[in-house]
């Protein structure tokens, strides 16, 4: 249950980006690579925006799946899981996406005037 | 680097704001950098901007505690067109979902380099044997190396009391129903523990081998603990954590002749999740392989006069 704890995260990193404005929705981009499972995240959400700027606000998931480069031949495969074989054999692999924990997007109900 | 346009992180938050144009409208939509380099980009309608906007009557300033930005509308700008601005902000945060843990353990780095600690976080599912490798080391290293641990469990204060028989410096965390310990739970510690200089911060993290390996604690290296009384597929069952960890320490390996674990099998998982893994195998009822972890354990920490003495 580590997404309780990241749940909290991001209620209070967005809470403190919308200066006591409600929030409409916010957007997250996870990567599966990452051991965030985003039902979870969204089943806390609804706990932990209560009694916040963020309680009812919409909250979008973009999931971005697994690829790893092969530090031998540069040949680039998808990952389910945080390592893999390359064609060449290799298991040298950088992973290039499928890490991402970010918030990407806030909306607000602020009046410009 | 932000993912969206390539600058630099820590660089200007994006405000946009969208506008629905209505029909039989021209929608008149602008950019203002403000002092602080925040942009602002949005949109009016064409009565407000026939109204007040071609002369740009109106000033963005940043000192509005609401929303960080407000609008000084000009003296012909009517109330109809102030009703123009009541539309949602969108704000482009691209912050990291960990960064107030990452932030504290940054500091926590900080705090041991200052005093010329070396921290290890030691990770492993329950049982594999931390606290007897701990105790082992304590009793082993103790005349040569001031040692300092944090024992993190979810209750009792156990292996705390088991630690502190050694006569080391100890502290439990109890973390209750959570599952790893957190940057912030180890600055806590740390200030009730006041570990010597120069020592060798050992933090025991809660047996769990998939929630440990999201939080940095601040640690120098997190060392991996696998016992030869578990599968030896662990590393690709959980390879986040051995992803994570620069170090793999086998224990228990006095038992191998009795269990069935494959350690040749075990290797090549663990160095295929991460090949740049440094094993050690150890048994802490016999004390085969010990040497080397010790040797290990004693290059991590930087003694205060090693820079003379090179000299």
């Amino acid at each position: 249950m580590h997404e309780l704890g990241i749940t909290q995260n991001i209620v209070a990193i967005a809470t403190e980006h919308a200066h006591g404005a409600k929030v409409r929705r916010l957007s997250l981009e996870i990567g599966q690579l990452t051991a965030i499972m985003p039902e979870a995240i969204q089943f806390c959400f609804d706990v932990c925006a209560q009694g916040t700027p963020l309680e009812g606000a919409q909250l979008e998931i973009i999931q971005r799946p697994g690829r790893g480069q092969c530090r031998e031949c540069g040949h680039q495969i998808a990952l389910e899981q945080p390592f893999g074989v390359c064609d060449c054999g290799s298991t040298h692999l950088d992973i290039i996406q499928g890490e991402e924990l970010t918030i990407k997007e806030l909306e607000t109900e602020t009046l410009c005037a | 680097m932000c993912v969206t346009c390539g600058c630099s992180d820590g660089a200007q938050l994006t405000y946009t704001r969208p506008a629905k144009p209505v029909a039989d409208t021209e929608p008149h939509s602008h950019t203002h950098v403000l002092a602080d380099g925040t942009v602002i980009t949005h949109s009016h309608d064409r009565a407000a901007a026939s109204e007040g906007h071609p002369s740009h009557p109106h000033a963005h300033s940043a000192d509005d505690p609401q929303n960080g930005h407000s609008v000084t509308t000009g003296a012909k700008v009517s109330a109809r067109s102030a009703a123009a601005h009541a539309h949602g902000t969108t704000l482009t945060l691209e912050q990291n979902l960990l960064a107030k843990n990452d932030l504290i353990a940054a500091q926590n780095r900080g705090w041991f380099k200052g005093r010329n600690m070396t921290a290890l976080n030691l990770v492993s599912s329950p049982g594999a044997g931390k606290t007897t490798l701990l105790v082992r080391t304590i009793t082993d290293l103790r005349a040569e190396l001031p040692i300092a641990v944090i024992e993190g469990d979810q209750e009792t204060a156990n292996d705390a009391e088991r630690i502190a028989a050694t006569g080391c410096p100890t502290i439990q965390v109890n973390t209750g129903t959570g599952c790893h310990l957190e940057a912030a739970m180890v600055d806590r510690a740390l200030e009730e523990l006041s570990p010597p200089e120069n020592s060798l911060v050992l933090i025991e993290n809660v047996g769990n081998l998939v929630c440990p390996a999201l939080f940095d604690l601040g640690e120098n290296a997190k060392v991996a603990m696998l016992s030869v009384t578990e599968g030896e597929d662990k590393p690709i069952k959980y390879p986040h954590m051995f992803r994570a960890s620069q170090v793999m320490v086998l224990t228990k390996i006095d038992l191998l002749p009795y269990v069935n674990f494959d350690v040749q099998q075990c290797l090549d998982y663990a160095y295929q999740v991460n090949p740049h893994l440094q094993v050690f195998q150890v048994s802490a009822t016999t004390g085969e392989g010990l040497d080397a972890w010790y040797d290990w354990l004693k290059s991590t920490v930087k003694w205060p006069g090693a820079v003379d003495t090179a000299c």
